[in-house]
């Protein structure tokens, strides 16, 4: 019960003091409605054109909405030491992480849905398999996030998170097949698209959106999964090696 | 019964050897005092001993609990102020004081009724709904030490508490220590200032590059050295003369040259003033003040560890203070 509630008041205190500022939800808004305007007008397609661009726009602005806040949550307090209050409550370290990500997670999975908004206002999209969707939505939230964490536990200031987060993500916008297939990629490139989780959450929203998934549900949400499961364990393992010295 | 028992932690940064051999015990209900210049390992220590910090080798106990392995089990019994006043400079100071208290599961009413209480009894009830990047110094580092204790811990450790704030603000400091320490709180404090060290602790360890190099009570260090009759000599000039001819005319004293006009005089027996003072000014030199000193727990410290005290008050104005 005491853990739980210093879990809650975890989370509670990043929404209060980063997520809800209005820096940080104009941000979370403008983001996604800037690449959203940006590609519908690019591709000048009809309905079916929303449909194949929307999965591409979720995920994208899911990636930079977490990646992007870990950077300050994590990284910002580590810097500041306010971090090692944490690292001092007897909670255990596994749940402290899950308690400092999960406002990063539910702020991605609300990006995901700023296209969605905008597009439901033009757009009949009940032909969309959301409970498909929204599973993957919630997994892709998960994995970037894992991955800003991993990001931010593998630097020392904000400006190398930031740095080092764009190492990933724009290469990702190419290679994970949000607006290019990965069919259409040089084979060379296509095993660097296959270890990176977003290719798999990407999928499942292709085909919850327009049935254009190349591969099995089932395989894409166990991909995902693993990766998830992977990247959280790995940070843990991180922050074990780097910060309790 | 034992509060904090550490044997033999070690502890190495790459080439720097942070800790050796570093042992000692603290009893429950005791201010125990870690006194050592900075670099000398008593951060390293407390993070060990807290968790923050994985040791090469020793053992560390919290109360009855090995928490050599894991140091998480004992972390509910232990409050941390560290060097730095670390809380959220975005919150109010109620909000910082709530949000440390539910870390260690206490409920809503509780935590509201406890910070409450600790911003009263420290003197930040006016400042309860400010945010906390907007305080002083002072203010910052009290409210540091009530998120330390917000969760009543039985034994607490305390970091540098003084360092870098004003006199009143570390006079008030000092003083909430003390009645923590008699209320019943077991205290680690490390610190380098020798007055602080000796104004508010039962016992004492030296620490210097790593080790521990004497742990005892105040009056027990201060035994050697209470029979003692020491003097200190100011003169006019910046020149103090040869010290070495002045030590061949009075053998039974020992004479050290204190900053470059004073001269500290150290006998087993009284000092007689007049003969020092002629022996002075019949070179030349006017002797501005003659003035017996009672030696303190900075000889003591100067004794043991071989580190000048002088050394020791440039790192504090380093600091800040």
């Amino acid at each position: 019960m005491k853990m739980w509630i210093a879990f809650w008041n975890i989370i509670l205190k990043d929404m209060r003091a980063y997520y809800l500022k209005p820096p940080n939800i104009s941000w979370g808004i403008i983001f996604p409605l800037a690449w959203t305007g940006m590609f519908f007008i690019r591709s000048g397609g009809g309905f079916d054109g929303v449909l194949t661009l929307l999965p591409g726009l979720m995920a994208i602005s899911i990636l930079f909405g977490t990646t992007s806040m870990l950077a300050v949550t994590v990284t910002f307090e580590k810097k500041g030491r306010s971090f090692d209050r944490l690292l001092l409550a007897p909670i255990p370290l596994g749940i402290l992480m899950l308690s400092k990500t999960s406002g990063a997670i539910v702020f991605g999975i609300a990006n995901a849905f700023v296209p969605v908004a905008m597009a439901a206002f033009f757009f009949d999209l009940s032909s969309v398999a959301w409970l498909t969707a929204f599973p993957a939505v919630v997994l892709i939230a998960v994995s970037s996030t894992f991955l800003g964490l991993f990001i931010a536990v593998s630097v020392s200031e904000v400006f190398e998170a930031q740095t080092f987060s764009n190492f990933f993500r724009f290469p990702m916008i190419f290679l994970c097949g949000l607006f290019f297939p990965i069919e259409r990629l040089p084979s060379v490139i296509k095993p660097l698209s296959y270890i990176l989780p977003l290719t798999y959450g990407a999928d499942i929203l292709h085909g919850a959106f327009s049935q254009g998934h190349t591969m099995p549900f089932g395989l894409d949400f166990a991909l995902l999964g693993a990766s998830c499961v992977f990247l959280y364990l790995w940070s843990l393992k991180n922050i074990k090696r780097r910060w309790i010295l | 019964m034992k509060a904090i028992v550490a044997e033999k932690l070690t502890k190495r940064f790459g080439e720097v050897q942070a800790l050796q051999d570093v042992s000692f015990v603290v009893h429950q209900r005791e201010l125990f005092g870690f006194l050592g210049p900075n670099g000398a390992g008593k951060t390293t220590t407390i993070n060990i001993l807290t968790g923050l910090a994985r040791p090469d080798s020793g053992v560390i106990r919290i109360g009855d609990i090995d928490c050599t392995d894991n140091p998480k089990a004992a972390q509910h019994l232990i409050g941390v102020v560290p060097d730095e006043s670390n809380l959220y400079p975005e919150l109010t100071g109620f909000q910082n004081l709530c949000f440390c208290a539910s870390l260690y599961g206490l409920k809503k009413s509780e935590r509201e009724s406890r910070a409450s209480e600790l911003l009263k009894s420290f003197g930040l009830a006016e400042a309860a709904s400010r945010k906390f990047g907007g305080y002083s110094k002072g203010m910052k580092r009290k409210l540091t030490i009530a998120a330390g204790i917000i969760h009543n811990p039985s034994i607490l450790f305390l970091d540098e508490p003084t360092t870098g704030i004003d006199v009143a603000s570390a006079r008030q400091i000092r003083q909430l220590i003390s009645h923590l320490n008699l209320s019943g709180t077991t205290i680690l404090l490390t610190t380098h200032y020798i007055e602080e060290a000796e104004r508010l602790c039962a016992r004492l360890a030296f620490i210097v590059s790593g080790r521990i190099v004497q742990t005892d009570t105040i009056e027990n260090l201060l035994q050697p050295i209470k029979q003692r009759h020491v003097m200190e000599i100011a003169l006019n000039n910046k020149e103090t003369g040869s010290l070495e001819a002045m030590a061949s005319a009075f053998p039974d004293l020992v004479i050290e040259r204190r900053e470059e006009n004073k001269i500290r005089v150290e006998s087993s027996e009284p000092i007689r003033a007049g003969a020092l003072v002629r022996y002075l000014e019949e070179r030349g030199l006017e002797v501005m003040e003659a003035r017996r000193i009672h030696p303190s727990l900075e000889d003591v410290f100067v004794r043991i560890t071989g580190i000048e005290a002088g050394a020791m008050k440039k790192e504090r104005e380093r600091s800040g203070s």
